[in-house]
């Protein structure tokens, strides 16, 4: 038998080293979604189908020169892709992705599939998402650049305009939860509806749901709210000066924080590894599916939609998704007292 | 806890050294961000006090919201570097040093006073009510206490917000006017 603490340093580096891959999937992923939309093939000559195409990238960054403008910021230049890294691993770590398990056997006590749990994770999710403005901010003003600053200025102010419409629409599912751990909100959507609808919040909160993505893609900097980064205009945005190792952490940060928030509204709304067929054990095969299917989206909708155009971008979070986040957290809480729980 | 006072050393060194080094070198930008590291230090020492909905609170709204307006400030006033004034040129009104090694004083005989009076409070009773603590730090609590005891204060402050909001957005106004 292995001792709790082993098991969960274990899950830990597992947990980490998964979200490290996962960058390096959605990244091959991403090439060939849109080499399938736009009618070409895509990477192929790296392994069988280019399934080792992200291996030769790692590479390649490895093998750049890593550069520095000679005005920039010394410490900030080299501090800024480690917040953003760091913060978006941060934020897995409250996230659960599946129920009870001890590991076939491997463990005396079941442990959560979770690194850890605490009880104010939604909030905790939050606070790491209001943190990861700073890496891109420094980033923009340490290069001392004026591509970098006016990417990093749009950003920050982007992810702070629809942070508000984020956090409302998960406050509207904490209402309906009435519990502020992912674990209990997840378990508050085990069952069915009348035998085959499943209970999960996205039926009770479509618009927050809609909210939460809307706002979740634009968080995380992707088309069509990729204003940080609009080439015509910004040449790269915020990590125009970056290159090599540390351009490829600001890239990494970007693939975790899609997987990351993807994971929030497979746990939030889609019932987390709740689902039919399989045995609860087996959960975390949903949890996959679910966020793999979230993940396809994210992708799909970048090749799709073009970008909008910045005063767009602002007026849709301030006019449009902050006042329908609200009327929803209104109706919700209305709904919530008339109907008890 | 051996663990709980170990980090709680760490959190405390790091809170205070952080807060020194705040005022203690000239670039204001890492000013802002040090004390960041101090705010988050704080929301450390309020995890290990079993106050993880404080410590969240104090990420989300310190070192998240206010901090970057200040880091935004900072920086779009440009700013690199804080040029000490010249000693010489400094105007200084009659008896400023004698008011200001007063008012040291006193802070120093306040704190003290604080310190002395806190630790007996603490240390004097027996031992903490571990239930009650869960119990006030607990988010139901603070969110009935907030909106039952503290209505009128919570509705007043939000007010206040609301008029700063409105103000700010007429400055800006009038300005885009001018221009």
């Amino acid at each position: 038998m292995i001792p709790i603490v082993v098991a969960q340093i274990a899950l830990l580096l597992f947990v980490f080293f998964m979200l490290l891959n996962s960058a390096a999937v959605m990244v091959y992923m991403e090439r060939k979604v849109a080499a399938l939309i736009q009618q070409r093939y895509g990477p192929y000559l790296v392994g069988p189908h280019g399934v080792l195409q992200p291996l030769a990238d790692i590479v390649k960054l490895l093998f750049k020169e890593e550069l520095r403008p000679k005005a920039a910021d010394r410490y900030l230049f080299v501090l800024a892709p480690i917040i953003s890294a760091a913060a978006a691993f941060a934020a897995f770590a409250v996230i659960p992705f599946g129920g009870d398990t001890t590991f076939f056997g491997l463990l005396e006590e079941p442990v959560p599939l979770q690194v850890a749990d605490v009880n104010v994770a939604v909030l905790v999710i939050f606070a790491v998402a209001s943190m990861s403005v700073y890496g891109i901010v420094l980033a923009g003003w340490s290069s001392n650049s004026k591509y970098s600053l006016l990417g990093a200025l749009r950003s920050s102010a982007q992810m702070i305009s629809y942070e508000l419409s984020y956090g409302l629409a998960l406050a509207s599912v904490l209402v309906v939860a009435g519990s502020l751990s992912l674990r209990d909100i997840v378990d508050t959507q085990a069952g069915y509806w009348w035998g085959f609808i499943p209970k999960w919040s996205i039926f009770l909160q479509p618009i927050g749901f809609f909210v939460f993505l809307t706002a979740g893609i634009a968080e995380t900097n992707r088309a069509p709210f990729d204003f940080p980064e609009a080439e015509q205009e910004l040449v790269a945005g915020y990590h125009t000066e970056y290159s090599s190792m540390s351009f490829a952490m600001f890239f990494l940060a970007e693939y975790v924080n899609m997987v990351t928030v993807s994971a929030v509204a497979t746990d939030l709304f889609l019932g987390g590894w709740h689902g039919p067929f399989l045995p609860e054990s087996w959960g975390w095969i949903w949890f996959l599916i679910k966020l793999s299917g979230l993940l396809f989206f994210y992708i799909w909708i970048r090749w799709t939609l073009p970008r909008y155009r910045y005063d767009q971008l602002m007026a849709f979070g301030w006019k449009v998704l902050l006042p329908l986040a609200v009327i929803n957290l209104l109706l919700t809480s209305a709904g919530v007292l008339y109907f008890g729980r | 806890m051996a663990g709980d006072l170990a980090f709680f050393y760490v959190f405390a060194a790091v809170a205070v050294g952080t807060s020194l080094l705040v005022i203690g070198q000239r670039n204001p930008i890492y000013s802002v961000l040090l004390l960041i590291a101090s705010f988050g230090a704080l929301a450390g020492l309020y995890v290990l006090l079993d106050a993880p909905f404080v410590a969240v609170t104090q990420i989300i709204v310190y070192a998240g919201a206010i901090m970057v307006l200040f880091l935004f400030v900072v920086m779009l006033l440009n700013a690199p570097r804080e040029e000490p004034i010249d000693p010489e040129r400094l105007v200084e009104p009659q008896g400023a040093r004698w008011f200001g090694a007063l008012l040291a004083v006193f802070l120093l005989v306040e704190l003290g006073w604080a310190v002395a009076r806190g630790s007996r409070a603490l240390f004097g009773r027996a031992s903490f009510d571990s239930v009650r603590v869960e119990q006030l730090s607990s988010v139901r609590f603070i969110g009935t206490v907030l909106y039952s005891d503290y209505a009128f204060a919570f509705e007043v402050t939000s007010i206040l917000i609301l008029v700063a909001m409105v103000g700010a957005v007429l400055l800006a106004r009038r300005h885009e006017k001018e221009v």
